[in-house]
């Protein structure tokens, strides 16, 4: 496009300043945990490696990322089956109410997510403990989580299995194959980079979540999420914290990276 | 026959958990609104009242707590919109193909950091005697102000992606177009980008107004004692769970209303 010079000049500016804002912060925390200031003032009087090593022993959050893994892990389990499932029979079959149950899906991520963690708990509270004695745990946050990650799955492969149309599913049948060997020779392996880059999503959104968890999590099973937030406001122990964000935020270059491995830059931005 | 039941069979797991486990739970909250507590047990009491809502639309404490958490979704999405078109418009127009490529990258790595830790590091820098202080001379505390900020900063992707793919489906013929027929650079943008622009903006506010409209965390993080819908909602949870249910059907009712309002854009086909 042909702009003027000051206003090619102004779009550069604004977009350093941009990337300058969106960085900033995270390289203050990554400063901030070598900061031997235990509240942080600016600038860091002297740099320590006392609190990696703090938190390299600590127990909390140790405990607390096992839990978040074996949720992530169930629920991207769950939402893997469930989500394909649905993606096959809505993208294959018409039917009656095939509208009304793709709107469904997208619910639980389109509501505010309080609204969902406070009608879980009331379920767990009211039925799930007395009725089939079930109390808040890691089977509920799994229950919790998989009830959103069913989404991306069910977008990733809903997606693959348009793109692909059913001529190859039919051409196998043609052949005299029956249908669950056409999905494990045919279906399955068009499916399987789709699946891959929706597991990464669920157990992404899984990993991340804390308001959903705030109400499903019971008081001895806290997530990273839940342990980061519980740890905040107390003073003695943000030092750790802030060992703990910095941790994250080089672990969350791992799942753009995958997913650029994939060759599929949509697995990353459909993280919306 | 055989491929009804293979449809049942398919469709039965997924939507006995969605319909169970989801709107069952839904249900019997929007239902609770219209419930009531007893005040010396903090009992839920199964009679119908409207109470709630009542209450909800004429107590000037709900109704300001209501506007407040308006505004905030109102201003961090103006802010959003207004930080992300000049961006996205540098990365789809402007810069050179291997910086375009940088870009979008470092525009993704912070949708996958942890919401808490972005949340975290606003804390510590708008604390006092934090980096804003420290370096600016002051900082505006933790409150409205803070929140504001902290919210843009977490949304500000999910604006940047809507409107940088709707600036790629953009021709770049269109703005030459416009300049052969005479109009300079700020009538192109004001007469051929916004239009064409306006259902990705539109898309992009609906992350960003609903995300705001629902948060709580961050508020508690970087808002002091600022109440907003979903703090109100928390408060209320353990004393009064219809009133908190009323609470919560009220943001579900505005962002419904949101959603009607921006879906004639078109903006819910480019989401």
């Amino acid at each position: 496009m042909r702009l003027t010079r000051r206003a090619r000049a102004g779009l550069w500016a604004v977009s350093a300043v941009v990337v300058l804002f969106v960085y900033l912060p995270l390289l203050v925390i990554a400063l901030n945990s070598f900061n031997s200031d235990r509240t942080f003032g600016w600038p860091p009087p002297t740099l320590t490696v006392k609190w990696w090593q703090l938190a390299a022993q600590a127990d909390g959050p140790r405990n607390a990322l096992r839990t978040s893994v074996e949720a992530g892990l169930g629920a991207t389990a769950l939402a893997l089956v469930l989500g394909s499932l649905l993606a096959l029979a809505l993208t294959r079959y018409r039917f009656f109410g095939r509208q009304a149950i793709s709107l469904l899906v997208v619910l639980p991520i389109a509501l505010p997510g309080i609204v969902t963690g406070v009608a879980l708990q009331s379920v767990i509270q009211n039925v799930l403990s007395p009725v089939f004695g079930i109390s808040a745990g890691l089977f509920t946050i799994i229950v919790g989580h998989a009830t959103f990650c069913i989404v991306v799955v069910f977008n990733n492969v809903t997606a693959r299995l348009r793109r692909f149309g059913s001529s190859l599913e039919a051409a196998s049948a043609d052949l005299g194959a029956r249908p669950l060997t056409t999905f494990r020779l045919v279906t399955f392996p068009l499916l399987r980079s789709a699946l891959l880059a929706g597991a990464i999503l669920a157990f992404g959104l899984s990993f991340d979540e804390i308001v959903v968890t705030t109400f499903t999590a019971g008081p001895g099973s806290p997530t990273l999420p839940i342990w980061i937030f519980n740890n905040l406001f107390r003073p003695n122990q943000a030092p750790v914290v802030n060992v703990v964000a910095v941790v994250l935020v080089l672990v969350s270059i791992l799942p753009v990276w995958a997913a650029q491995r994939l060759g599929d830059n949509a697995a990353a931005e459909s993280r919306l | 026959m055989r491929k009804r039941l293979t449809l049942a069979g398919l469709l039965a797991p997924p939507l006995l958990w969605l319909v169970v486990a989801y709107l069952g739970a839904l249900g019997a909250i929007f239902a609770t609104a219209v419930w009531s507590t007893d005040p010396f047990t903090n009992q839920v009491v199964r009679t119908f009242t409207t109470d709630n809502l009542r209450t909800l639309v004429s107590d000037p404490t709900y109704l300001r707590i209501i506007g407040r958490t308006l505004m905030i979704a109102t201003s961090v999405t103006a802010l959003c919109a207004l930080i992300a078109i000049p961006f996205a418009f540098f990365m789809a127009k402007v810069a050179p193909p291997r910086v375009r490529g940088l870009l979008v990258a470092l525009v993704l790595v912070p949708l996958w950091a942890s919401y808490l830790v972005k949340a975290y590091a606003w804390r510590t820098m708008l604390g006092p005697g934090g980096v804003l202080d420290s370096v600016l001379g002051g900082t505006p505390g933790y409150g409205f102000t803070a929140v504001v900020i902290t919210l843009t900063y977490l949304w500000l992707p999910y604006m940047i992606l809507p409107v940088y793919a709707g600036l790629e489906k953009l021709p770049d013929s269109h703005l030459e177009a416009s300049a052969d027929l005479g109009a300079g650079n700020w009538t192109t943008f004001r007469r051929v980008v916004m239009p064409a622009l306006l259902p990705s903006i539109a898309a992009g506010t609906i992350f960003t107004f609903s995300l705001s409209l629902g948060d709580y965390i961050a508020v508690q993080i970087v808002g002091g004692t600022l109440q907003v819908l979903g703090t109100a909602v928390l408060q209320n949870i353990t004393l009064d769970l219809p009133f908190a249910a009323a609470l919560g059907t009220a943001s579900v009712v505005i962002m419904v209303v949101y959603l009607l309002a921006v879906r004639r854009t078109g903006a819910l086909e480019n989401l």
